[in-house]
């Protein structure tokens, strides 16, 4: 057995595989929409409308699908219950200093409040189609009006971001290489999490036909300083690693550089600056970029472990 | 080396219990007289109806490699000895013989991070997943800095030795230990055990063995001393031990502070470039050629 490796390198992986690889990458598109949609709500024109229902959208249907990731991947899905609730006293089970029992209940918030986001938006439009149900959604009206809507908004904003950025302290949170070797996860995940909520938004409201120059511009830049950022937060997560950054010696590095640096994040700030390239490209490209920085974070490390008296790498 | 305790709420205990509250219990081992016979790890699977390795005993998986076969610590084997094959030369060389086990860390990183509360301490200090409560998150997998926790394939949720809880709650020893014909496993009150371990490892270095040490036995080091320590005679990466055990809760603070700054930081950058386009769309609005 070699002496020089981390600490980290003798613990043994948890087995987060691609179900939390999806939660992850799509609980962060969902965050950053609700931040998007939060900060149009608050500080927006009316020619935003449309942009606000897409994001509010969005982080709803992301809310619903990052429950049923979460579900689906605990060994017992039937108690999932347990992370909310004690099964002994029926007392509320949160632990402030475990970042997995505040990512919980930060769905739970952030869940609510894409919901009376999206209920919002629906008073927009003619939908649902039935009447009833229309009805049933004039009930909650308020939810669009002051103080309510305000308080709405800044719910959304709060949780939003939380959600986007509290995956990366969650695997911070534990003692495995790459993840535990380094502070500057949860700011990566956070600007992947926005730089792939913009580009989604983008996408949708090309799908959809919807087209506000300024929004669009306005969501454009936000998008450049995300991405930036993001590449930044990306050089100092590796750097910290120190003595760690070995575990990316291999296919999982070249991967982060190329697949997540240069496609993801360089190729789509260049074919944003030339905007003869349209928005499909380089949204996609942000998007794929996305997906592959949590794969590499995870995957990278969970290959990692002990077998007889080897590390296996 | 974080020796902070976060606060536990499972561990809440009233000062008449704490008066009451038996002497913390735990394993020695000395490697140097373990034989690899793995009685240890027998005793285990038969006290604790663990399975099988792999899928659960209907084929038998060989390493390969190693005379050991049984490889890691995991949900379904709570003892492991591993065989650490140092042959540098072929007909020169050793093995040392380990009997590996969860460490029941007075600073335990898996109870920490348990977001259900099924990680508790008992009165005896042991650390033990109530598998009734554990929903199979596996965060604790990942906590663990000694590689001890695994899902067990039976009941599906995280599980690791709980040192005989059963047993020692009724004033019976450890399966593993009562198992053991060399006492190599050594159970017993913390406090004894340490001083049987320290004359045990001046001993042999008065005879030669002079590599032999204590690992885990000190309360002023990582995770607050471990209440199952060895006795080695090589580096601890050698026995697939880390040298610097951590709290994961070192992170939180950092990670979290960090995140927020550049939370806050991109929202205020959001609301005030959204704030400038309105200020600047209500100008153009108000420009003569729109009053018009």
């Amino acid at each position: 057995m070699q002496t020089n490796l981390p600490s980290t390198f003798f613990t043994a992986p948890p087995e987060f595989g691609w179900i939390i690889i999806l939660y992850f990458f799509i609980g962060g598109i969902g965050g950053g929409s609700l931040l998007l949609a939060g900060l149009l709500r608050l500080f927006g024109i009316p020619a935003d409308r449309p942009y606000i229902r897409l994001a509010s959208f969005l982080a709803v249907v992301c809310a619903g699908i990052s429950a049923v990731l979460l579900i689906a991947d605990l060994s017992s899905p039937l108690r999932f219950w347990h992370m909310v609730i004690q099964d002994h006293t029926l007392l509320p089970m949160f632990k402030w200093w475990s970042a997995m029992s505040d990512g919980v209940w930060i769905l739970l918030a952030f869940s609510l409040f894409a919901g009376t986001a999206t209920i919002d938006a629906l008073q927009d439009i003619e939908w649902p189609p039935m009447r009833t149900l229309r009805s049933l959604l004039r009930v909650v009206r308020f939810i669009s009006r002051p103080p309510f809507a305000t308080i709405s908004a800044i719910g959304g904003i709060v949780s939003g971001l939380s959600l986007a950025g509290y995956t990366g302290v969650l695997l911070a949170e534990t003692n495995r290489p790459i993840w535990s070797d380094s502070s500057w996860l949860g700011i990566v995940f956070l600007m992947s999490a926005l730089s792939t909520s913009m580009a989604a938004v983008m996408l949708l409201s090309h799908w959809r036909r919807v087209h506000e120059t300024s929004t669009l511009e306005w969501l454009t830049r936000f998008d450049l300083v995300a991405m930036v950022l993001e590449l930044v937060a990306i050089v100092c997560f590796v750097i910290s690693l120190g003595n760690a950054a070995q575990a990316l010696y291999n296919v999982w590095g070249v991967a982060l550089v190329l697949g997540v640096m240069v496609v993801g994040i360089v190729v789509p700030l260049v074919l944003q600056r030339r905007s003869n390239h349209g928005i499909v490209l380089p949204a996609s490209l942000v998007l794929a970029g996305g997906l592959l920085l949590r794969a590499v974070v995870l995957l990278g490390s969970e290959r990692i472990h002990v077998v007889g008296t080897q590390v296996v790498r | 080396m974080g020796t902070r305790m976060l606060p536990i709420v499972s561990q809440a205990v009233s000062p008449a219990a704490l008066a009451s509250k038996p002497e913390p219990t735990g394993f020695f081992t000395d490697t140097t007289i373990c034989i690899g016979c793995k009685a240890c790890e027998v005793a285990c699977k038969e006290w604790n109806q663990l399975p099988a390795r792999g899928d659960g005993g209907a084929h038998l998986e060989m390493s390969g490699q190693s005379y050991d076969n049984t490889l890691e610590l995991s949900g379904d084997s709570w003892r492991h000895v591993k065989f650490i094959e140092q042959f540098p030369e072929p007909y020169e060389g050793r093995w040392l013989m380990m009997s590996d086990v969860c460490k029941h860390c007075v600073q335990a990183p898996c109870l920490e991070v348990c977001p259900t509360g099924a990680i508790i301490r008992t009165e005896f200090d042991t650390v033990v997943i109530q598998s009734d409560t554990c929903n199979g998150c596996r965060d604790c997998i990942g906590a663990c800095p000694f590689g001890v926790i695994g899902i067990n394939h039976v009941s599906n949720t995280a599980q690791k030795c709980t040192l005989c809880y059963d047993r020692t709650s009724v004033g019976l020893e450890p399966a593993c230990s009562k198992a053991c014909p060399t006492d190599s496993i050594q159970f017993g009150p913390i406090s004894e055990l340490r001083v049987r371990a320290e004359a045990r490892a001046v001993q042999l270095r008065e005879q030669g063995e002079t590599r032999a040490y204590l690992y885990g036995a000190d309360p002023n080091g990582p995770l607050g001393g471990l209440n199952s320590f060895y006795l080695l005679v090589d580096e601890p990466e050698v026995y697939g031990l880390p040298r610097d055990p951590k709290l994961p809760s070192r992170n939180l603070a950092k990670g979290s502070l960090l995140s927020s700054i550049a939370a806050f930081g991109m929202a205020v950058a959001g609301a005030l470039t959204l704030r400038g386009r309105r200020m600047k769309e209500v100008a153009e609005a108000s420009t003569p050629e729109h009053v018009s």
